[in-house]
């Protein structure tokens, strides 16, 4: 991933920490649907599985990309997985 | 053959035959290769999944709709097809009214509904699915019932098998009414154009 995270505009964050896998893949297409074309989603996972699904959704679909993806320490101690999705389509 | 020659051999055509004559067999061919390509085209498969549940334990079932609706959520068009045990995962109720002995046997040693399937591993008369869902619950593991529901909202298409349904003696009002009908070859039809096919 070579894109700066700090420079990416994102138009709608998606809290889906504590959700287990299908969940926040589910959650972030349902989500990324109510976006226009060119708009950029954030998703906060707890999910360590998250990282490589999301890479695996933007392979296989045909409508968003994967900016970026990084990962957090949060308050709690618990490492946060952020992806970066944008509609393309 | 070089294109010099290609467009000398073209020239010296069309100045023996004339224009038509040299276009008309061209034009066939070019109709010709995109009937292939159109016929190659639709044989390629689609951004389809398709699957086969023919188990009716609880973890199996669990694990084939989330990769249902795993699928659904990357654009994928699922199907599922229930056969045999697995038509249990779609029971709402059971109904024991009308029923043949045998039927009406089947239907009491089978699960009422979703929440009485068994796991296929360490069941122990179903205390072993008891501590599953329990397990599931405390890791915030999302339910096969609200799996089952999603799945349905995201456009999974839902198959009972009307042999096994028929031999099982499950009556249809018995089953999800989102539920479809089909055989052997509804099936077939959609794994043939799916790149994933699974036998759960």
């Amino acid at each position: 991933m070579t894109i700066d995270v700090a420079t990416i505009q994102v138009h709608q964050e998606l809290d889906v920490r504590g959700l287990n896998c299908p969940m926040p893949l589910v959650k972030a297409r349902q989500a990324i649907l109510k976006l226009d074309v060119g708009q950029v989603l954030k998703v906060i996972s707890t999910d360590r599985g998250s990282v490589k699904d999301f890479q695996g959704w933007a392979k296989a679909a045909n409508n968003v990309a994967l900016l970026a993806q990084s990962e957090e320490a949060a308050p709690d101690g618990k490492t946060l997985y952020l992806h970066y999705v944008q509609r393309t389509k | 053959m070089s294109t010099a020659t290609m467009e000398l051999d073209a020239r010296s055509a069309v100045a023996a035959n004339g224009v038509n004559d040299v276009a008309q067999p061209l034009l066939q061919r070019i109709a010709a290769l995109e009937a292939r390509l159109e016929e190659m085209e639709s044989r390629i498969p689609k951004d389809k999944v398709t699957m086969v549940v023919f188990s009716g334990d609880l973890d199996r079932v669990l694990a084939a709709f989330i990769i249902a609706s795993g699928a659904a959520a990357m654009g994928q068009e699922v199907s599922m097809f229930f056969t045999f045990w697995g038509l249990n995962a779609l029971r709402k109720q059971r109904k024991l009214q009308g029923k043949k002995l045998t039927e009406k046997m089947m239907a009491l040693m089978s699960p009422a509904d979703t929440k009485h399937m068994g796991v296929s591993k360490l069941n122990f008369f179903g205390a072993g699915a008891v501590m599953l869902r329990q397990m599931m619950k405390e890791k915030n593991v999302t339910s096969v019932e609200e799996l089952i529901d999603l799945c349905a909202e995201l456009g999974v298409k839902m198959v009972s098998c009307e042999m096994s349904r028929d031999v099982m003696g499950i009556d249809p009002s018995e089953l999800r009414p989102d539920v479809e009908t089909g055989g052997v070859a509804a099936y077939l039809a959609d794994a043939l154009e799916s790149r994933v096919t699974l036998f759960i």
